[in-house]
């Protein structure tokens, strides 16, 4: 009981953050919200017995990828935006908007998901360790995404240091 | 008779508030008198005498600065952006404090049958085995990630060009040095095995301190405490409030207790990154006789926490300011690569020697 309590918080808060990111006038502010969303979202991935995923989420998320936005916003020096309506833009988002919906609600009408559990019980989380079998995971059974990833990186690395310095 | 709340011990309840505040108070009282210890031993490395006049050799002086700045008139500027301008001393303030919550300051004590980890994010399970957060490292992590925005923000939200450069230079330094500081831990990783904090020390305390393991991992630990220290904006690498160009810095608009907040989670940074240091290199609450009186444990973690701050003190009142661009060059060109090298050096000496203690094989 207490557990569900304490997730409606969190969800709560999460539902709130991410409507004031689109609904806030000021950039910075709409940053924050952002912020608090991810760190709802960290907090119901503590909640799943998932704590590497919690703090992965806050330090890449909140920690370096908004860091690097509120930079720009800072260096800008935007400020709250004027009222202007975007007819169109509206129009166009509202229809992306309604269409993820009917996709999101056919996937959960017709998911997979059955109700019985999996390999991976809170018991064995626990005794072996979140970090080690995402470890274990990432290196045997998903190791070629993983290093698809990695190359894809490294391209998006080597393509910024040419676009800023052109010059080398 | 054993009493249960929600399936826990009521014991576990005691002990978590006991614990939260024994630390909470202990953090603070240090912040204070860090504040005081600071201008006495920088006065005392330069010939002066410190603080002298309130209580006997300024013994009150803490009390009476944080009354002053209780009493200061309240100023937020005009154009400031109200809501982040309020909001920023408090998201730095908050993660300063709440890393403590993984750190191991003692080792296990038992009262009344019941053992206590002194460790706030940690109980003992009915088997009597330490349950705690098994990803400490990176929560800290996380949390010393956090804290960044609060200077940022307060450097924009002031409106104020001074404020603005001092948050533009916070959010560069920390992001470059976040890098070092993180890859320097991986080499911890590699000889520990795990993320969890009590596992680290308790692995240092069976067979040696990880700074003296071996070359990388004092190499390591050395680079460690440097990003750290310009992570938390400490001299040499307080350019976010150089006073010679940015009048304060981020925190140029604030003040009463908003400043003070600042200025609390300066300090309170500071604890911290010492408190995680000792806990990852120097063998955390480990010192001699702690297996045979768990509690001369927290002792030995306060006495290194305190040989590590006054280390702080040591470097501010020796080195000067870094330039910008050497402070940039300095966590790119020189502590990244070193780190990565770090690593692959720990790597062949772990696989090659062994990840036990390299001083202790050498004259077994």
């Amino acid at each position: 009981m207490p557990e569900i309590l304490f997730f409606s918080l969190v969800a709560g808060v999460a539902i709130i953050s991410s409507i004031l990111v689109v609904a806030m006038r000021n950039p910075i502010n709409c940053a924050l919200s952002l912020i608090m969303t991810f760190f709802c979202m960290a907090t119901l991935y503590v909640m799943l017995d998932a704590p590497f995923m919690a703090a992965t989420q806050v330090i890449v998320y909140a920690g370096a990828i908004m860091v690097l936005i509120v930079f720009v916003i800072m260096l800008l020096n935007m400020r709250t935006e004027t009222s202007k309506n975007y007819v169109h833009g509206v129009l166009v988002s509202s229809i992306v908007a309604v269409l993820t919906l009917f996709v999101i609600s056919g996937f959960l009408s017709k998911s997979p998901l059955t109700g019985a559990t999996g390999d991976m019980t809170p018991e064995l989380v626990t005794k072996v360790g979140h970090v080690e079998l995402i470890g274990k995971a990432m290196f045997s059974q998903f190791l070629l995404p993983f290093e698809i990833t990695s190359i894809l990186l490294l391209v998006a690395i080597v393509g910024s240091v040419i676009l800023a310095k052109r010059k080398l | 008779m054993e009493y249960e709340i929600l399936g826990l011990p009521v014991w576990y309840y005691i002990a978590m508030v006991a614990k939260v505040l024994v630390v909470f108070v202990w953090v603070l009282l240090t912040v204070a008198y860090a504040t005081y210890a600071e201008r006495k031993i920088i006065g005392h490395m330069q010939v002066r005498l410190g603080p002298m006049r309130t209580g006997w050799h300024g013994l009150l002086q803490p009390i009476a600065d944080g009354l002053k700045l209780f009493f200061k008139e309240e100023i937020i500027p005009a154009e400031a952006s109200t809501f982040a301008f309020l909001v920023a001393p408090l998201i730095a303030l908050v993660p300063a404090f709440i890393s403590f919550a993984v750190i191991p300051f003692g080792s296990t004590i038992t009262v009344g049958g019941y053992k206590i980890p002194l460790q706030i994010a940690a109980f003992a399970d009915k088997s009597g085995g330490v349950v705690d957060v098994n990803v400490g490292v990176l929560y800290i992590l996380a949390l010393s990630s956090l804290g960044v925005y609060g200077i940022v923000l307060a450097g924009w939200s002031s409106n104020s060009k001074y404020s603005l450069l001092g948050g533009l230079r916070a959010s560069a330094q920390m992001i470059s040095y976040e890098l070092a500081a993180g890859l320097s831990l991986i080499t911890v990783f590699m000889v520990s095995g795990s993320l969890s904090l009590q596992t680290i020390v308790a692995d240092q305390a069976a067979f040696g301190w990880y700074a003296w393991r071996n070359p990388f991992l004092f190499a390591a630990f050395i680079i460690f405490f440097i990003c750290s220290l310009a992570e938390i904006n400490r001299t040499p690498f307080d350019l976010p409030e150089a006073e010679t160009e940015l009048v304060s810095g981020f925190c140029t608009e604030y003040s009463s207790m908003k400043y003070a907040m600042f200025f609390m989670a300066e300090y309170a940074n500071m604890i911290t990154v010492c408190a995680i240091t000792v806990t990852l290199f120097l063998g955390g609450w480990h010192g001699p006789f702690t297996d045979a009186m768990p509690l001369l444990s927290p002792f030995y973690f306060i006495a290194k926490v305190y040989t590590l701050i006054f280390t702080c003190m040591w470097i501010r009142a020796t080195y000067p300011r870094y330039r910008y661009d050497q402070l940039m060059g300095l966590g790119w060109k020189f502590f990244l690569p070193i780190t990565l090298v770090l690593i692959v050096g720990n790597a062949f000496w772990i696989n090659v020697i062994g990840a036990g203690n390299w001083l202790g094989g050498l004259f077994a």
